[in-house]
C-alpha cells in the first residue's frame, strides 16, 4: 500500500465551474445536495486527488444542471420520483442502532466458506465482515480506504463506466462516492464461494440517504459469484443511491446476483453498469422484493467478440409498492450472445415497469439476442407497464423479444386441487413456481436457498383470501 | 360406490351431457367409449369438478354422498382420482415437491401423519420404477418438456402414489406406444382391488385388450346409448361408431 498522498490543491477551471455553480439558482430539491456537497466534500475519502475532486465537481455540477428527472422524461415516464424529490434526506451516519452479529445473520450466506462486507448505512463495517477465507489474489474491502490510501489503485476505471451525463441519480451518486465495495480478483483465479456484499439501514428518525459506489474488476479468466444485498433492520423512511461498475475480463465468467429487499417506505435507486471484453460471460440475477419506490437499471457494454450476457430478474411488489426495472444490453461487437428474461409478480395496488433496451450496432453482425418479460398480475389494481426497446443497425443479426401478462392459471389451479391441494395453497405453489423459474438459473446452492428462503417469507405476506381477478 | 342419475351439463351455452345413467360398484372396471365430442371428458371433468361445466340437472353420489357438495380437492381426499387427457405444465414446480404436497394433503384430511421428505422418495422412486418412469423426470418440473407418453405415464404414476378409490383415466391410452401401453395398463391392473373402481374413458378399445372391463358404455351425443360387455369394445371398433349411431336411431 502506498502511504496517504498528500492532499493537491484543487485545479483552476474546476473551482471555476464550481463557483459558476453555487451562483446558478437551482431547484430547492437539488440544493439540499448541493449544501450538503459543499459542506461535506472534505469529508469524503481521498478528498484532495485531483482526478477524484474532479469527477466529483463534475458530477454535482452535472446533477444540479440535470435536476431530479420528471415524468415527462421518456426514460421515467412510468416512474415519478417526485416524492423522494421533495424530502430533504441527510448523509447517513454509521450508526450501529442496536445491531448486532447476530440480528446479522439471517441476511447472512449460510455457507461456512463464504466471505462477506457488512456496510452499515453505506459505511464499511470491518467487525461484521468476514474476509479470512478468501483466497490469495483477491483483494475485497472498503472502496473509502483505497480512496484515502491508494487511490491510483482505482484511478483507470473507477467513474470510467457508469456515464453520469445523462443520468441525475448516477451523477449524485458520483458526487459524494465515499464508501462501498472494492473487489479485485488476479487473472486466472477461480472463486468457488461467492462473496457477499451486504448493505444494511439500520434506521434513525430522520430520513437518510447513502450512496453505496462498488467497483469490482474482475481479471482475465476469473470466475466468481458476487452477491450484493439491500436489507434494512426496521421499517423507516431512507434512499439508497447505488452504483455498482463491474469490468469483465476476457474469457472471465462473472455471475453478479442482487436482492433487493429495503424498507417498504424506502427509496431504491440503482445502476448496475457492465463492461465486459472479449469471449467474457456475465449474468445478472435481480431480485427486487422490498423497497416502496425502487428503480434498477442494468447497462452491459458487450465491447469485444464471442460475449455471452445473461440478465434474469424477478420482481415480487405488493401494497403499494412500485418497481422500474430498466435494461440496456448493448451489442457492440459481432458474434455476441445475450438472453433476457424478467418476471414479475404484482399484488394489490402494487406497479411495476419493465423497459428493456437492445442495441445492435452495426458492426455487430451474428449477434443472438432473447428478451422475454412475463408477469402474473393478482389483483386488477395491479399494474405493468412492460417495454420492449430494439435498436438495430446491423442486418444479419437474430432478436427476438416478448412479453406477456396473465393472471395464474386457472386449468393449473384445478390440476393441483384435483390432487388433493386447496385452492389456496395451489395459487400459492403456482405463483411459488413461476418465481422459482429465476431463482433456479442461479448456479450457487448457498444463494439459492437463501433467496428461496425470502421469496417464500416475502409472498407469504400476499393476500390470502379475496376475491380474485 | 358411484351413481350417476341423469345428468346434464354444459359448457360455453352448449349441453354436452344430455341425461347420463350410470352405477359404478367397488372392484368393477367400467369402460366409456365413444366418438369425439361425444362428453366422454366433460363426464371425466364433471366428476373430478372442474367448473367450466356447469351442472344443469341431475344427481351424483359417490359413497353415499352428494358428489356435487365436494370441491376438486374434497373430491381428491375422498379417493377420487381423475388421470388428465392433457397433463398441465407447472414450470418451477418439481414433480415430487407437488406430488409429496398431494399426498400430504390428502392423509391430512383423512388424519394420517405426513411424510417427510426422506420418506416420500422412497415411496416415490419405488414407483416410478414401477412405471418405467426415468427418475429425472421426478426432479423436473412437473410435465414441463414431458413427451406426450412421459405425461400420460407420470399421470399413471401419480394415481399409483396416491391410490384411489376411484379412478377415471381420461384417454390416457391416447397417442401411446404399445410398450407405453402396456405399462399404463400395468398400473391400472396393479390397482385393481374389491374395494377400488375404476373408469376408463378411451377412444380405442386396443387399451381393453390389456385392461378387461367389467361393462362397456357407449356415449355418443352425450348419452349412454348401449351398454355391454367386453364384446361390445370389440364389435364397436369392427363396425364404427356409426353402427351404433344407426342401431340406435333405428330402435
Amino acid at each position: 500500500m502506498l502511504g496517504s498522498a498528500k492532499p493537491s490543491p484543487v485545479p483552476e477551471p474546476a473551482r471555476a465551474d464550481m463557483e459558476s455553480l453555487l451562483l446558478k439558482s437551482v431547484s430547492k430539491q437539488e440544493e439540499t445536495y448541493l449544501d450538503q456537497f459543499r459542506q461535506g466534500q472534505k469529508e469524503l475519502a481521498g478528498w484532495g486527488h485531483p482526478w477524484l475532486d474532479q469527477v466529483r465537481r463534475e458530477a454535482m455540477a452535472r446533477f444540479s444542471g440535470l435536476g431530479f428527472p420528471t415524468t415527462h422524461r421518456e426514460e421515467w415516464k412510468y416512474t415519478n420520483v417526485a416524492p423522494l424529490a421533495r424530502i430533504p434526506f441527510r448523509p447517513a451516519g454509521f450508526v450501529l442502532n442496536g445491531l448486532t452479529q447476530e440480528k446479522l445473520s439471517r441476511f447472512l450466506l449460510s455457507d461456512p466458506g463464504s466471505s462477506c462486507l457488512v456496510f452499515v448505512n453505506g459505511h464499511w463495517c470491518p467487525g461484521f465482515s468476514s474476509l479470512e477465507e478468501l483466497p490469495q489474489g483477491v483483494y475485497a474491502g472498503s472502496l473509502a480506504d483505497i480512496l484515502e490510501n491508494n487511490p491510483t489503485r482505482v484511478e483507470e476505471h473507477l467513474a470510467r463506466y457508469a456515464a453520469f451525463q445523462e443520468h441525475a441519480f448516477v451523477a449524485l451518486n458520483t458526487a459524494f462516492l465515499n464508501d462501498g465495495a472494492f473487489i479485485e480478483i488476479s487473472p486466472g483465479l477461480v472463486l468457488d464461494k461467492p462473496i457477499h456484499l451486504l448493505f444494511i439501514s439500520t434506521v434513525s428518525d430522520t430520513a437518510t440517504v447513502t450512496h453505496p459506489r462498488n467497483l469490482i474488476l474482475a481479471g482475465p479468466s476469473t470466475q466468481a459469484t458476487i452477491f450484493e444485498s439491500y436489507v434494512s433492520l426496521e421499517d423507516g423512511v431512507y434512499m439508497t443511491n447505488a452504483v455498482t461498475e463491474v469490468v469483465v475480463g476476457e474469457n472471465a465468467v462473472i455471475t453478479h446476483c442482487k436482492l433487493q429487499e429495503e424498507s417498504r417506505q424506502a427509496f431504491h435507486i440503482a445502476t448496475l453498469q457492465v463492461q465486459q471484453a472479449r469471449n467474457s460471460t456475465f449474468a445478472s440475477h435481480s431480485i427486487s422484493l422490498g423497497g416502496g419506490l425502487v428503480r434498477n437499471e442494468i447497462n452491459a457494454v458487450l465491447g469485444g467478440e464471442g460475449i455471452h450476457c445473461e440478465l434474469n430478474g424477478l420482481y415480487a411488489v405488493n401494497g403499494s409498492q412500485h418497481v422500474d426495472n430498466h435494461t440496456l444490453v448493448d451489442h457492440a461487437q459481432p458474434h455476441c450472445t445475450s438472453h433476457e428474461l424478467y418476471k414479475g409478480i404484482l399484488d394489490d395496488k402494487a406497479s411495476g415497469v419493465f423497459n428493456g433496451s437492445i442495441v445492435v450496432r452495426q458492426d455487430a453482425q451474428k449477434t443472438d439476442a432473447i428478451q422475454r418479460n412475463k408477469n402474473l398480475l393478482l389483483s386488477k389494481d395491479a399494474l405493468i407497464n412492460t417495454k420492449p426497446q430494439l435498436d438495430i443497425l446491423a442486418d444479419d443479426v437474430r432478436c427476438t423479444h416478448g412479453a406477456t401478462v396473465g393472471q395464474v392459471d386457472q386449468e393449473a389451479v384445478f390440476y393441483l386441487r384435483s390432487r388433493g391441494i386447496d385452492e389456496e395453497a395451489a395459487r400459492r405453489v403456482l405463483i411459488h413456481g413461476f418465481a422459482r423459474e429465476i431463482i433456479e438459473r442461479i448456479k450457487v446452492e448457498a444463494l439459492v436457498t437463501l433467496l428461496e428462503e425470502r421469496l417464500s417469507a416475502h409472498l407469504s405476506t400476499y393476500h390470502k383470501t379475496r376475491e380474485r381477478v | 360406490m358411484l351413481e350417476i342419475k341423469n345428468l346434464h351439463a354444459r359448457a360455453d351455452n352448449k349441453d354436452i351431457l344430455r341425461g347420463i345413467d350410470l352405477k359404478v360398484n367397488a372392484g368393477e372396471v367400467h369402460a366409456i367409449m365413444g366418438p369425439n365430442g361425444s362428453g366422454k371428458s366433460t363426464l371425466a371433468q364433471v366428476l373430478a369438478g372442474r367448473d367450466v361445466y356447469k351442472v344443469t340437472a341431475g344427481e351424483i353420489t359417490y359413497q353415499g354422498r352428494n358428489l356435487f357438495e365436494l370441491s376438486p380437492e374434497e373430491r381428491a381426499h375422498q379417493g377420487i382420482f381423475m388421470a388428465f387427457q392433457y397433463p398441465v405444465e407447472i414450470p418451477g414446480v418439481s414433480n415430487v415437491y407437488f406430488l409429496r404436497a398431494a399426498l400430504n394433503s390428502i392423509r391430512r384430511a383423512r388424519g394420517l401423519a405426513e411424510l417427510d421428505a426422506m420418506d416420500f422418495m422412497a415411496v416415490a422412486r419405488e414407483k416410478a420404477k414401477a412405471f418405467g418412469l426415468d427418475e429425472s423426470l421426478l426432479t423436473r418440473s412437473v410435465n414441463q418438456g414431458f413427451s406426450g407418453g412421459e405425461k400420460k405415464r407420470n399421470e399413471v404414476f401419480q394415481m399409483a402414489v396416491l391410490e384411489p378409490t376411484l379412478a377415471i383415466l381420461d384417454e390416457t391410452d391416447s397417442g401411446l406406444d404399445i410398450d407405453a401401453l402396456k405399462i399404463v395398463a400395468d398400473g391400472v391392473n396393479a390397482l385393481r382391488s374389491p374395494d377400488r373402481a375404476i373408469i376408463l374413458v378411451t377412444h380405442y378399445q386396443r387399451l381393453l385388450n390389456y385392461i378387461i372391463p367389467d361393462y362397456v358404455h357407449i356415449l355418443i351425443n352425450g348419452k349412454i346409448v348401449k351398454v355391454g360387455k367386453k364384446d361390445l369394445a370389440l364389435e364397436l371398433e369392427q363396425r364404427g361408431y356409426a353402427w351404433v349411431g344407426e342401431a340406435v336411431a333405428s330402435a
